[in-house]
């Protein structure tokens, strides 16, 4: 029953993103507009053909995610931080920050797709540039603050 | 119902004999093909192989180097690495570290120690979850899938260390390699998205920067890792061993 489903909605989305370069079917015969995907940011190719992408993404990610929580494998073709890395594009209001909300979401939206990725996965990557080193996640802030700290050690250290 | 996705020992019982044997055949291995075995145990993870029962982490805590500012080290690093931020509502911001400051009444001798997940052979927070959400991976991380968890907190009461939190709020900018939401359990994931990688621990890391030796990270299964050979030359502590845990965080010193 899901397959049946999931192979209808397949066929019509690959039909509906085919039909992209057509003039859209605008609002005004009442239908709800094309979604209009970003193109990835990074890379030439997905890490399978597009028509196997749009149908079979959700298993690949859920397959992922089990890999990676139970089995420690970081190194996964179908990395959930990977997608990120080449879909994610930049938002016009925020020029330094690459979204998948244009990608992701936006397909999703028209599908009627749910998804609560994003309540915990950061749908949002700040660009490497030298410029916004402080607002870099990993690391960086880690060692500002470890240098903080040594300098403070060496001083002698009031204890609380 | 143990959830424990390594040795399967359900029942609990006769426990103190099968630690005896395995260790009779550990140390059977070794002797029989040390060169094998020391290789064997020696090698890192490569970031795509699976984890293995070969492996079984630890973090041996010497507090007798740590002082109140060097546990609050480890409590920054964590926090930073993982991006637990301040919510304005203290009741309800998350700890993986906290600082326990003790003393002794008697002689008023007192001290600090970092204290989080203890990483148990035998979690009670992986007992009572209802969905399998807890569980100790088998190197003896335990964690939260938090992509099953209910967020119904049996795991918080269960935990002995008050070693978890619930995520009471929508979180702000989450670190990409530590994805936290409402609704889910958190706790330390002794950095399983370094050690999976064959780095360490933010807190050690951090740690040793600023007190050397105050924190060693490592593999307890490998004889020949610091940690291992630190833990056969000293006693160390288990905290509350009465119940019979079994912690992969052990302490020197308290
Ligand atoms: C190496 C970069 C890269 C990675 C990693 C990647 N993609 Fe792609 N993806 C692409 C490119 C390039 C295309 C071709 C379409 C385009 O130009 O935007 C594409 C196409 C797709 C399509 C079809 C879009 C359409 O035209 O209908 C889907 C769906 C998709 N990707 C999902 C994913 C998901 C889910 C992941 C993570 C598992 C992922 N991709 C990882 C680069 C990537
Ligand atoms: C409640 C929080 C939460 C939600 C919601 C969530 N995840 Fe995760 N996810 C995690 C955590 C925690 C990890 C483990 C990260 C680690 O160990 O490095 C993870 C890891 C993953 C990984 C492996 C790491 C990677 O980048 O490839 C994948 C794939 C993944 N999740 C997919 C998903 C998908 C798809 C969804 C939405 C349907 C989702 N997750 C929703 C918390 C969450
Ligand atoms: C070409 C359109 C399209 C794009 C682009 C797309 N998706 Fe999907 N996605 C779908 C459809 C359609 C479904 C629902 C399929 C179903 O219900 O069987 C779906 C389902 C999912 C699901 C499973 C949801 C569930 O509740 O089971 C996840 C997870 C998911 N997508 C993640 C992603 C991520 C992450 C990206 C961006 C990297 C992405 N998708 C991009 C069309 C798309």
């Amino acid at each position: 029953m899901i397959h049946a489903l999931r192979l209808l909605c397949a066929v019509f989305l690959a039909l509906a993103v085919s039909a992209m370069n057509a003039p859209p079917l605008g609002a005004e015969d009442g239908r709800v507009p094309l979604p209009n995907l970003a193109k990835a940011a990074k890379g030439d190719a997905c890490v399978e053909p597009a028509e196997v992408m749009r149908r079979e993404h959700m298993d690949f990610l859920k397959i992922e995610r089990d890999r990676t929580m139970y089995l420690g494998i970081r190194d996964g073709k179908y990395s959930l931080n990977g997608c990120i890395e080449c879909h994610a594009t930049p938002d016009p209001e925020d020029p330094e920050v690459r979204t998948v909300e244009f990608f992701c979401d936006e397909c999703h939206n028209y599908a009627a797709v749910r998804t609560d990725c994003w309540s915990c996965h950061n749908p949002r990557l700040v660009e490497e540039t030298p410029g916004n080193a402080a607002r870099l996640p990993g690391h960086s802030d880690a060692g500002t603050l470890i240098g903080q700290l040594k300098d403070h050690l060496a001083k002698g250290a009031p204890t609380p | 119902m143990t959830k424990d996705r390594s040795s399967g020992d359900p029942s609990g019982i006769d426990r103190s004999r099968r630690h005896v044997l395995k260790a009779a055949t550990a140390i059977a291995a070794v002797t029989l093909a040390p060169g094998w075995q020391l290789i064997a145990a020696a090698e890192a993870k490569a970031p795509g192989e699976p984890v293995t029962d070969k492996n079984r982490w630890g973090i041996l805590v010497d507090t007798t180097k740590m002082d109140k500012a060097t546990c609050d080290v480890a409590v920054d690093a964590c926090n930073s690495e993982h991006g637990l931020t301040k919510s304005g509502h203290p009741g309800q911001d998350p700890q993986w570290i906290r600082r326990l400051d003790i003393r002794d009444p008697q002689t008023g001798a007192a001290h600090s120690l970092p204290m989080m997940c203890q990483h148990c052979q035998y979690p009670p927070c992986a007992d009572v979850c209802p969905t399998g959400a807890s569980f100790r991976r088998i190197d003896g991380i335990v964690l939260v899938d938090k992509h099953i968890c209910i967020g119904c907190r049996y795991c918080m009461l269960a935990c002995p260390y008050k070693a978890r939190s619930f995520a009471y709020r929508d979180i702000e900018d989450p670190k990409p390699h530590s994805p936290r939401g409402r609704g889910t359990v958190q706790s330390c994931t002794m950095c399983v998205h370094r050690v999976d990688v064959g780095g360490i621990p933010a807190c050690v890391e951090a740690c040793n920067d600023v007190a050397p030796g105050s924190m060693i990270f490592g593999d307890l299964k490998d004889p020949e890792s610091e940690i291992a050979k630190r833990v056969s030359e000293v006693v160390v502590k288990r905290v509350r061993a009465d119940l019979g845990t079994d912690p992969g965080v052990l302490y020197l010193g308290v």
